[in-house]
């Protein structure tokens, strides 16, 4: 009777098979909306600093190095992986990937550092990405006139062709100087 | 003789003591989820064990309270040697969002040395078997520092004004 109830039990449990993961063998993908480590793209950046001041653990630092040079840098060992980063990016540039498999030994394997050009605005002497992938220079293309550093100086008016008379007032255009100059 | 194969011991099976200093639950549900028969952790003789004094791998988890440094400090101690530190969760590797909070120590590093991370809030109990492995030497490391550079140096303004000048023809078509 005792080996009776032992076989049946070993056929109930073979019956669903075996459930365990072969996980460190066999990768294991990830559900859907899964959010991994955060993954910068260095070419969509235009370095608003919008996830660095969004960051509920302030993982993201800005610093200006120069003038030009803005760098960013992601210390991961305090993230928490709520995505907010990617949510107000305008840019699109920071994309939550799968990656979870971040165990290491030490700390500064989670970092990362981005490294952006910047160019100062004229009127407000603030820096902005100086790139033809930011916004401001793909909206050039489109008939901005930017490459005059004066009209470039005030918040240019766009066209669809080259507007001669356009092109001709703002060329003339004095930018308002400030109370002190 | 007894160190010789308390070495060659010690990566076979490890006895895991688990320990809460102030975490929010989470990483302790997943460590409990790493024990059921889905992520099977027994598979690499791992077993939790309730006393720190039978433990070979302490697993932390959470930031470091006030109130639980001390007791933290003495669990560490009262683990034989050799032992191991895992750090579970964002809390115990920088503090999280606690990192600069007046009642927290800002990670379990500056309480008691800590030899494993693993990120997450809360990690996956794949990344909690990730972080195992690795310290067994089954897998890589995959986690590596990134640097990225725009590679792309920009012309100066004024050199681009004069470039521009010179070579576009619609300035010149303007004239006309």
């Amino acid at each position: 009777m005792w080996l009776t109830s032992k076989i049946k039990q070993v056929m109930m449990a073979l019956k669903p098979g075996v459930v365990t993961l072969k996980y460190p063998y066999e990768p294991h993908p990830v559900p859907p909306d899964f959010r991994g480590q955060p993954c910068w793209d260095h070419h969509k950046c235009i370095g608003c600093g919008g996830c660095a001041a969004h960051c509920p653990a302030r993982t993201i630092m800005m610093r200006d190095i120069c003038q030009e040079v803005r760098v960013m840098v992601y210390d991961g060992s305090r993230c928490t992986y709520c995505g907010r980063c990617s949510d107000v990016c305008p840019e699109d540039a920071i994309t939550m990937t799968d990656q979870f498999e971040l165990a290491t030994g030490d700390k500064a394997d989670v970092t990362q550092t981005v490294e952006l050009f910047m160019a100062t605005c004229k009127r407000c002497g603030r820096c902005y990405e100086h790139e033809t992938t930011n916004a401001i220079d793909r909206m050039s293309m489109k008939g901005y006139r930017y490459d005059n550093l004066e009209v470039r100086a005030v918040i240019p008016v766009s066209t669809e062709h080259l507007d001669s008379v356009l092109l001709d007032k703002t060329e003339k255009y004095k930018r308002p100087e400030k109370v002190g100059e | 003789m007894l160190a010789n194969l308390a070495k060659k011991m010690f990566p076979r099976s490890l006895w895991v003591y688990h320990c809460n200093s102030g975490a929010c639950n989470g990483c302790d549900i997943e460590i409990l989820n790493v024990l059921t028969p889905f992520y099977d952790i027994e598979r690499f003789g791992m077993k939790l064990v309730t006393s720190p004094r039978h433990g070979d791998v302490m697993l932390i988890s959470g930031a470091v309270t006030r109130p639980t440094l001390p007791l933290v400090k003495r669990v560490y101690e009262a683990m034989p040697q050799p032992k191991l530190v895992f750090g579970i969760g964002s809390c115990t590797i920088g503090g999280n969002m606690w990192f600069d909070c007046y009642n927290v120590c800002g990670g379990a590093e500056k309480a008691v040395p800590v030899n494993y991370f693993v990120p997450g809030c809360p990690p996956r109990p794949e990344a909690i078997i990730y972080g195992v492995a690795l310290a067994l030497g089954l897998v890589d490391k995959k986690a590596a520092p990134v640097e990225l550079k725009q590679m792309e140096f920009p012309i100066d303004m004024y050199t681009r004004k004069k470039a521009w000048e010179e070579r576009n023809v619609i300035y010149k078509l303007l004239e006309d």
